[in-house]
């Protein structure tokens, strides 16, 4: 049951990004471009998925547990070099390549050429990270 | 490549993802964060391994129900690993991408996550500017 309510929301999710034309990295790169030629549509993206999240967080909170019984929610609350860092060299990443993880993986079956070479090329970053980085534990 | 302005597709793909969003905190009690998702692939777990297979026919069903709607234009190649590089990198050291703290975090009012997205945000327009508008490149 886990399985198939996880599948089916990948898949929510996986639609979405295409109807939102995120899986197309011209429309991610027009959009943090503001000069050239700017496509504002992706903030129609984020406008419309937030209010939407958030009633999802609201309903678990006010129940306190959710359907499966598992309860994962991320308690970091440090505001650091890393966090900034990190998020940076993503944006810029993110800005040069035209993908962020979810439409990388989402390019899949559609574009498997370029999706293949994005995938791996993070994935050699996340083992460089794990590599190179080492874990802090903050105690908050 | 050219792209027109399609609000109201991205904001149908964001409800989309919002609902996503909203059945993983409520069914699972978890944030739907990709790039934590997708780090996690190498000690595979239920939800993760079913949830990217999703993500990958997701598209696929969109896309055969609907047509071509966005069309599709990859940068060169060197871009797609250099931004690959930095994406896995990135969303590493700062523990999260567009997904995690862009709508899950928002979601949740996180102060931290608001940085990080501020951050990424300010990021990609910045390199955005620099390498299209000012160097001409992309």
């Amino acid at each position: 049951m886990k399985a198939v309510v996880a599948l089916i929301l990948g898949q929510l999710f996986g639609a979405g990004l295409y109807v939102a034309g995120m899986t197309n990295p011209a429309k991610v790169q027009n959009f943090l471009d503001l000069w050239v030629q700017w496509d504002p549509s992706l903030m129609f993206v984020m406008g419309a998925a937030i209010p939407v999240a958030a009633i999802g967080y609201a309903l678990l909170s006010k129940r306190g547990e959710s359907t499966f019984g598992s309860l994962q929610i991320p308690t970091a609350k440090h505001i650091d070099a890393r966090l900034i860092g990190g998020s940076c060299l993503f944006g810029m990443g993110w800005a040069i390549g035209g993908f962020c993880p979810g439409p990388g993986v989402a390019s899949l079956a559609l574009q498997p050429q370029v999706a293949v070479v994005f995938l791996l090329a993070m994935a050699v970053g996340m083992f460089g990270h794990a590599r190179l980085v080492q874990p802090v534990s903050h105690t908050a | 490549m050219e792209t027109t302005f399609t609000p109201f597709l991205a904001g149908a793909g964001g409800l989309l993802i919002g609902l996503s969003a909203a059945l993983g905190f409520f069914m699972f009690g978890r944030v739907v964060g990709i790039s934590g998702l997708f780090a996690s692939l190498n000690r595979p777990q239920v939800f993760p391994v079913f949830f990217a297979l999703g993500l990958v026919t997701g598209p696929v069903i969109a896309m055969a129900i609907l047509g071509d709607l966005h069309g599709f234009a990859a940068p060169p190649l060197w871009a797609v690993i250099v931004g690959g590089l930095l994406v896995g990198f990135g969303t590493r050291l700062g523990s999260g991408c567009t997904s995690g703290h862009g709508v899950c975090g928002l979601a949740r009012f996180s102060v931290r996550s608001l940085v990080a997205t501020l951050s990424f945000m300010a990021a990609g327009v910045a390199t955005m500017s620099v390498l299209r508008g000012a160097l001409g490149v992309l």
